[in-house]
């Protein structure tokens, strides 16, 4: 097959000046701070805090999607019910919509005046410019992952082994849990993976609904912004490398669910 | 269910044809509206929100805010640069996939790895790349400032920070695998044949590329194109990042609409759900021209047996999972 | 009797997949149920199961109406073409599946896990997972699981489909052995006719939804009830014959039709074992050349030409062939020995209408 040098040249090229050389720079840059000016940058309390509220936000979110993505994968793929192509379609709407759009529309939704917020918040239940909020925006930001990774899982189920199951006596929700379930689990495990890897680097949509106050209502991406923004380059790049880490390992734990996965599968 | 009286089998059977092995109505439905209360609040509601919001105080203030002078250079920024940013991710897809579906050389599955690898990043991680790169205390910054281009015998400044260049490269990192991503699984489906078979005809490299291979990844490649310009108009972070928010020169929609809130009154409120609702109107386009898409591919597939199998097994797997990331 | 079925019908959108079929299985049977693909056969077995309802018509197990019980209650054991085994689960708790939901002892499932894995083979795989054996261990496992809860039938779903030809043999007769153990009523779908032949004690043949014969293995062969049977089991020289004179005839052979006016088309079948082979060229009225000589194992199916250029399909030992020194282009006479009329067309009838089935079997003296 002809061709070969020139689309390897262009894709060579493309790689080293868009992936390899930002990569290293970022990696040059923090390679120059000593291990102790890195991890004070680092671990700071306002970068403590700024984990705790990425990661947990992140934590539930990721829960959130798992309930109710595992519901609506089963639902969507299992039941004939009307408007059900539309509700499959809009599946897919968190991952199109710009995420700065997502964030403005459900702060104001939920803030005090909005459509939900005049009932939910004589409730107690506040949802916009508190770390409630965050929690919403990341759920709705990883919405489609859970369902999208369950859908073709349970459209190949084999519908005999319920049938088995049932010849052998078992209820349908018997069935459910003992025989349907174990064959979900890991796929479901990916999706949590998923969801949860693309809440932690999630900044648009949070920034609109989260108060951004330091020590409670600040993601880690956002105290990156701040720091860029008082030119504390160094703190913002230890920051950075963190969580890159974090990616790469979440990364690499969501390769070993897929592997189990299809595994599993077959 | 043993005691329970139930109805003759003759009436519903030809409704149902499983039994014992299928929910009752009762627990079917009640997860449906389960299911359907959740999407309301969660899809639905926040989507009819921004044109609610948008048209809040009239349709006169809404045309006024998108023709704002600065609203509009916002939309012009948008549109240059996914104008720039989206064909040259398709060319970079289109080689990579091309390089990797069509020959077997040893690093492939690094190579993959690291076309992979923006989707990995947070957005603001990726901006502050290019900053350590361009900024002014960025390796090349420095440089590019002590050495501006000399053409038609004026001097120009490259400034990529807080500015469109920098725009350029952030929205290119973010969408980077897009493309290449769909292609890479498509074009492996379909394997060398047909174009061996051109070659065997006569056909020059060139020729067998595009008669041969582009129609067969066709519907895949007008995906890739729809997902990468999608996300590059909605790009938020990386390009928060980057461009230095200098309103009316640096500003694209996201950003605008980030602005606009931010100035604190009802009208710019308002204005900032205008531009919004642009962007909803683009998610809209997206969504529906992917389904036109995929019913075009089930279709043609349907059509013609002798046709490479389709990527997506079925109408809702819209993203693989690499394009989660 | 152990089940019956009643006038069952299914109806999938508007097409009968079964029609109106009524036959009853035996206690401690074992039991075929035979015919092409789409015959119906598997969703007979399925509405047994319970797996599918009937549309009209009533299932009895036991002399009980079925049904409006769920599969659940039926107590059947059914095994899957596929196995369908719990990927999740290891041989062992695949087999106390049923035995759990029954809430048996712990003690007793253990016992009777550990004797089904004995009667099997299956012992020392107890921990193993469906993905680690092999096609015929899962089909073992199937099956003990599908009998560990001690059910009143076994139902089997075309159980030697997914299997070489070779172990197909050996599973045959594993089953044929385990039914006379066990002695549970057991029915199993197959299409393949031999299978059915060979170790059922009844079959009931299925065409289009259709009963076409309910008996046993000789009966069914020796005596079809029709056509279709006829031709769907074992081989059958088929020959479309005109009345002249009397005489119903194709080519050069010819069979008495006393009573049939000229111009009837009467289709005869005759077994390849009713075709009578001599080295002797007067002994037999019909001059023929062997063709083509088939090796079956222990049979030969031999294929002769007629001058008119008709084929006719007969067969005999190895030794028959030897002793006769057949071969391949060996001119020899030919009898047809018996025969039957398969079906009857009235020429006073116009054209279209389809050969009508003819009563039962007549055996004839050749010309």
């Amino acid at each position: 097959m002809p061709g070969f040098g020139l689309t390897m040249g262009v894709t060579a090229f493309f790689l080293t000046v868009m992936v390899l050389i930002p990569f290293a720079g970022l990696i040059i840059r923090a390679c120059g701070l000593s291990w102790h000016d890195f991890w004070k940058l680092a671990t700071n309390a306002r970068a403590l805090a700024a984990y705790k509220l990425t990661f947990g936000a992140s934590f539930f979110a990721a829960i959130g999607n798992v309930i109710f993505g595992t519901l609506l994968a089963w639902v969507l793929v299992r039941y004939e019910f009307p408007g059900r192509r539309f509700i499959d379609a809009m599946v897919d709407f968190p991952f199109a919509l710009p995420t700065a759009v997502a964030g403005l529309t459900l702060a104001n939704l939920f803030a005090e005046n909005g459509w939900l917020g005049k009932f939910l918040v004589p409730l107690g239940i506040k949802g916009a410019f508190t770390p409630l909020g965050v929690v919403i925006a990341l759920t709705f930001v990883g919405m489609p992952f859970v369902v999208r990774t369950l859908q073709p899982v349970l459209e190949h189920l084999e519908r005999e082994v319920e049938e088995a199951a049932a010849t052998l006596g078992a209820g349908r929700l018997r069935t459910f849990v003992t025989v349907i379930a174990p064959t979900l689990l890991p796929s479901i495990l990916t999706g949590f993976a998923l969801a949860f890897a693309r809440a932690i680097g999630e900044y648009g949509s949070v920034v609109f609904i989260s108060s951004n106050k330091p020590f409670g209502g600040e993601i880690a991406p956002f105290l990156i912004m701040m720091r860029l923004e008082q030119y504390d380059y160094t703190g913002a790049i230890a920051l950075a490398v963190v969580l890159l880490v974090f990616s790469f390992i979440l990364l690499a734990i969501i390769n070993l669910l897929e592997q189990w996965a299809s595994h599993f599968q077959n | 269910m043993a005691g329970h009286v139930k109805k003759k089998s003759n009436g519903d059977s030809h409704r149902q044809s499983r039994r014992g092995t299928e929910e009752s109505p009762v627990v079917k439905w009640v997860l449906i509206t389960i299911a359907l209360a959740f999407c309301m609040v969660f899809l639905l509601l926040p989507l009819v929100n921004v044109f609610a919001q948008a048209f809040g105080q009239g349709w006169k203030a809404y045309l006024r805010a998108l023709v704002d002078p600065d609203s509009w250079a916002a939309i012009r920024l948008t549109l240059i640069v996914a104008a720039i940013s989206v064909p040259l991710n398709v060319i970079f897809g289109v080689c990579a996939a091309w390089a990797i579906a069509k020959f077997n050389f040893r690093f492939k599955s690094m190579l993959i790895t690291l076309i992979d690898l923006p989707f990995s990043v947070s957005p603001v991680v990726a901006g502050l790349m290019f900053v350590v790169l361009f900024g002014m205390n960025g390796f090349l910054g420095p440089w590019l400032q002590d050495h501006p281009l000399h053409l038609f015998g004026k001097e120009i400044e490259i400034k990529i920070i807080f500015a469109v260049p920098g725009i350029v490269l952030a929205t290119m990192f973010v969408t980077f695998p897009f493309v290449a991503r769909e292609l890479i699984p498509i074009m492996q489906a379909t394997g060398t044949e047909q174009e061996q078979a051109a070659l065997t005809l006569g056909a020059s490299g060139w020729a067998t590329f595009w008669h041969v291979t582009l129609p067969s990844v066709k519907w895949g490649l007008i995906y890739g194109i729809i997902l990468c310009n999608a996300r590059a108009m909605g790009e938020f972070g990386a390009v928060s990042v980057v461009s230095g928010h200098i309103i009316g020169r640096t500003e694209t929609m996201p950003l605008r609409v980030q602005s606009l809130y931010e100035g604190g009154s009802a009208a710019s409120g308002a204005a900032a759900f205008a531009v919004a609702s642009l962007l909803a109107l683009l998610a809209l386009v997206t969504l529906g021209l992917k389904t036109l898409l995929e019913w075009k591919q089930t279709r043609e597939f349907e059509r013609s047996q002798q046709a490479v199998q389709p990527v997506r097994h079925n109408e809702t797997a819209f993203l693989k999972r690499e394009d989660f990331r | 009797m152990s089940i019956e079925l009643k006038n069952v019908t299914k109806q999938f959108g508007g097409v009968a997949a079964v029609n109106s079929v009524s036959f009853s299985v035996n206690e401690g049977e074992l039991m075929a149920l035979l015919g092409p693909s789409g015959g119906g056969k598997t969703t007979v077995l399925r509405m047994i199961a319970g797996l599918e309802m009937p549309t009209s018509g009533d299932v009895f197990i036991r002399g009980q109406r079925v049904n409006d019980l769920s599969v659940q209650e039926r107590n059947i054991g059914f095994v899957f073409q596929n196995y369908a085994l719990f990927k999740s689960m290891n041989v062992s708790k695949n087999i106390a599946f049923g035995l759990k939901i029954k809430k048996w002892k712990r003690a007793d499932i253990k016992e009777r896990v550990a004797e089904l894995l004995k009667l099997f083979g299956l012992d020392g795989l107890e921990k193993r997972y469906p993905h680690q054996l092999s096609g015929g261990q899962r089909q073992r496992v199937a099956i003990a699981r599908a009998l560990a809860p001690k059910p009143s039938v076994l139902l089997l779903d075309e159980p030697f489909g997914a299997v070489d030809a070779k172990i197909r043999q050996e599973l045959r007769e594993e089953l044929v052995k385990l039914h006379h153990d066990l002695n549970v009523t057991t029915i199993f779908v197959t299409h393949d006719q031999e299978e059915a032949l060979e170790i059922s004690n009844r079959i009931v043949i299925f065409s289009r939804g259709c009963l076409e014969q309910v008996g046993a293995p000789r009966e069914v062969y020796e005596q079809p009830a029709n056509e279709f049977v006829a031709r769907f089991i074992g081989v059958m020289n088929v020959l479309d014959t005109e009345v002249k004179d009397g005489v119903a005839r194709l080519g050069e052979l010819q069979f008495p039709a006393n009573d049939q006016p000229n111009g009837t088309r009467l289709r005869i079948g005759f077994r390849p074992y009713a075709v009578q082979v001599s080295t002797d060229l007067t002994l037999f009225p019909y001059r023929a050349v062997l063709r083509h000589t088939f090796f079956l194992g222990v049979m030969l199916r031999l294929e002769f030409e007629l001058p008119s250029g008709l084929t006719l399909r007969s067969r005999m030992t190895k030794e028959e062939y030897a002793q006769l020194g057949l071969e391949d282009g060996k001119e020899v006479s030919l009898q047809i020995r018996n025969y039957r009329v398969l079906a009857k067309e009235d020429s006073t009838l116009p054209p279209e209408k389809e050969f009508t089935y003819q009563p039962p079997p007549t055996i004839a003296e050749h010309i």
